[in-house]
């Protein structure tokens, strides 16, 4: 199923195989099917989907961090750092949590705590995940905030969340996040609820934050636009499983997957003013069975008979170029 | 209650507007909103949130005039105001040479046909308990002169219109998705054939891929109908493509005003030029070259905004009579306007 170079040898995190449903009193929703990847050391991984496509959910159940009960990960591994996180205790997770993963979430208004201080936060992190104590947490806190600019670090560490802006409090979540130099970062829509100039000015710290820290970073968003200058490499999700996986330039320039096609096509961009838009008509694919068929099948212009009946595998269609399609959209023929 | 519309599936007569020269069909002189802040027992008026402060700007018939700006920044409020959906604190909007803003109530409901609204959520903006069919019947119900048999003809053409099966007439909103959402939204503002319809961030809540049906909808409406367009968006790329002339807004304050290529590739007013800048391109090739003017920062609150221009907090290119005196809405070159003390006129 896996390309040759997702076994890499320098793989901080290996997913496989990783499927999660929701039992819902409606039924059960397939939200995660089978998807594998591998995450390099130091590299920025863009996960790329729409709503209900299974990116937040993959990257929720590689901690177990899905309510579970509604949510159960039926199968999968989780490798890192020579261990399965999804066999692991709750205590041993948590030392991981926070610790050498740390995550970013896209509301920073309510995934801070209101009623603790910035620096409370903080240090609090770093209590429970390094040996720093007394006054070197809080020299330790100061630096973080500097790191992530927000000026006047010192004054800031005594306020509350409500008492920053959106723009400010995501850098203070950015700053828990990096507290214990994780070796991964997952940011969950980090931009999304910000105004444009802002998430400009978050954009410009990941990017700085990249070159100076060893850390890699898992991107999740629905945006490929605030992903084509950050990232190395990028995944495309759609009904709970990975279509497209390809480096960057690869997959802007060259998409393999008639919805990447589509989602780059619907994109009016600044540069190029467009006719009509190139729309992908239909809506969004439903969850609710285990896929049997091509889950894009029904919104594609290139469907065939066999995307009906059987679930294309992703492989490869390039150098690290993988698309999951029965079509081959440049010799314009079905692939065999 | 016999406010006498014409059939409604009819064309309305359209202006001859052979000549090139546009027709306003909306124009708004200084129009300011201030939302009092209210403290203690009493409910004493301790200050004003400044949501709107005093902008000028005309709509031409057939026209999109985008409006763009960041959150906080008075647009969706300016087009609430337009349409009297919020009562103007001061100034005038006059539709058709008609001034709405001390229009009585009786009057305003003659003229809300031929002025529509499109809202940002599907999800709120439709009452959940209605079906479809009376949803985009109910527009027809309050101003047209239709019988039962009338009106349910006229709402099966507007699904057909909007690309919904007429079939789903009699089901509810949840049944759809957020897209089809958004379409019975339009079909119940285009029921009545409006001239104009204010378009309050519609695809925000939308998926990509979805965003761009709705797009096209509305451009396919706007060609069929007739319709002018006041589209408010905070996705720039969205409204480059979509508006015929744009203006941005910056805390309550309209900062710049031009037709659209004009506007997107020689921004005058420091703020569009860091905005442009800000928006990421779906091309890494670009990406990787592309300089970015970062504003410093947070937009201030429009409770207390700064004296002099409203920019002058994280304006790049700040002078001292920025911070004293607020720059003056001019015209530099023909159709695009400013308001900026750095921005020299241009001899053309």
């Amino acid at each position: 199923m896996r390309g040759a170079y997702l076994s890499g040898k320098d793989a901080v995190l290996e997913v496989s195989d990783l499927s999660t449903e929701f039992h819902t009193p409606d039924g059960v929703v397939h939200a995660v099917n089978g998807v594998s990847f591998a995450l390099r050391s130091g590299e920025f991984l863009a996960v790329v989907g729409e709503s209900g496509s299974g990116k937040s959910v993959t990257m929720m159940s590689m901690l177990k961090l899905i309510p579970m009960p509604p949510g159960k990960i039926v199968a999968g591994k989780v490798m890192f750092d020579h261990q399965d996180l999804l066999e692991l205790e709750t205590s041993q997770l948590r030392k991981v949590r926070g610790g050498e993963i740390g995550f970013i979430f896209q509301d920073p208004m309510t995934s801070l705590n209101p009623v603790l201080t910035i620096g409370r936060q903080i240090t609090e992190s770093l209590e429970l995940h390094t040996d720093l104590s007394g006054d070197a947490v809080n020299d330790r806190a100061e630096e973080l905030l500097t790191m992530v600019g927000l000026p006047d670090a010192r004054a800031r560490l005594k306020s509350y969340p409500h008492e920053l802006s959106g723009g400010m409090r995501q850098r203070v979540m950015i700053a828990i996040a990096l507290a214990c130099s994780p070796k991964v970062i997952v940011a969950d829509e980090p931009t999304t609820a910000l105004d444009v100039t802002i998430q400009a000015q978050i954009i410009e710290i990941m990017k700085e934050l990249r070159e100076r820290l060893d850390t890699a970073v898992i991107w999740i968003t629905h945006d490929l636009g605030v992903v084509a200058g950050l990232a190395d490499r990028v995944i495309v999700m759609y009904g709970g499983k990975i279509v497209e996986e390809a480096r960057v330039g690869d997959l802007y320039a060259n998409p393999q997957h008639p919805y990447t096609r589509g989602l780059l096509g619907s994109i009016p961009r600044l540069d190029q003013k467009g006719q009509e838009l190139s729309a992908i008509e239909g809506s969004p694919a439903s969850i609710r069975a285990i896929p049997t068929s091509c889950s894009f099948a029904p919104r594609c212009d290139y469907a065939h008979d066999r995307c009906h009946t059987e679930v294309p595998v992703l492989r490869e269609v390039g150098a690290e170029h993988m698309a999951a399609c029965w079509w081959d959209i440049d010799g314009e023929r079905p692939r065999l | 209650m016999t406010t006498e519309v014409s059939e409604t599936a009819d064309q309305k007569p359209k202006a001859s507007s052979s000549s090139d020269q546009a027709e306003v069909l909306v124009s708004v002189k200084n129009l300011t909103k201030h939302f009092p802040i209210r403290k203690g027992v009493f409910r004493r008026e301790v200050g004003a949130v400044k949501a709107v402060e005093g902008v000028s700007f005309d709509i031409h018939k057939g026209e999109t005039l985008g409006l763009v700006g960041e959150s906080g920044s008075g647009k969706s409020t300016t087009g609430r105001v337009l349409l009297q959906l919020d009562h103007a604190t001061a100034g005038s909007a006059t539709f058709e040479g008609q001034e709405l803003t001390t229009m009585s109530e009786r009057e305003l409901r003659k003229l809300r046909p031929r002025m529509q609204m499109i809202f940002q959520d599907p999800h709120s903006s439709l009452n959940p308990r209605m079906t479809v069919s009376s949803i985009v019947g109910e527009p027809l119900k309050e101003h047209a002169d239709l019988d039962a048999a009338g009106r349910q003809k006229r709402v099966e053409e507007l699904l057909t219109l909007v690309g919904l099966q007429p079939a789903h007439a009699n089901r509810y909103p949840h049944e759809f998705s957020g897209g089809q959402r958004q379409r019975i939204g339009v079909a119940r503002a285009i029921a009545m054939n409006p001239d104009f319809v204010v378009c309050d961030e519609p695809i925000a809540a939308l998926d990509v891929s979805i965003q761009a049906q709705v797009v096209n909808l509305l451009e396919k409406l706007q060609e069929e109908l007739d319709l002018t367009y006041l589209f408010i968006s905070h996705d720039l790329s969205m409204v480059r493509h979509i508006a015929d002339r744009v203006a941005v807004m910056y805390l309550g304050h309209f900062v710049e005003l031009a037709a659209v290529d004009e506007l997107y590739d020689n921004p005058l007013h420091p703020y569009t030029q860091a905005l442009n800048s800000a928006v990421p391109v779906p091309d890494p090739v670009i990406e990787a070259t592309r300089k970015r003017i970062i504003l410093e920062g947070d937009i201030p609150s429009p409770a207390n905004p700064p004296s002099g221009c409203p920019f002058n907090t994280r304006c790049p290119q700040v002078e001292d009579r920025c911070r004293e005196v607020n720059p003056e809405w001019r015209e530099v070159t023909e159709g695009h306007w400013v308001a900026c003390h750095v921005v020299e006129p241009k001899t053309q």
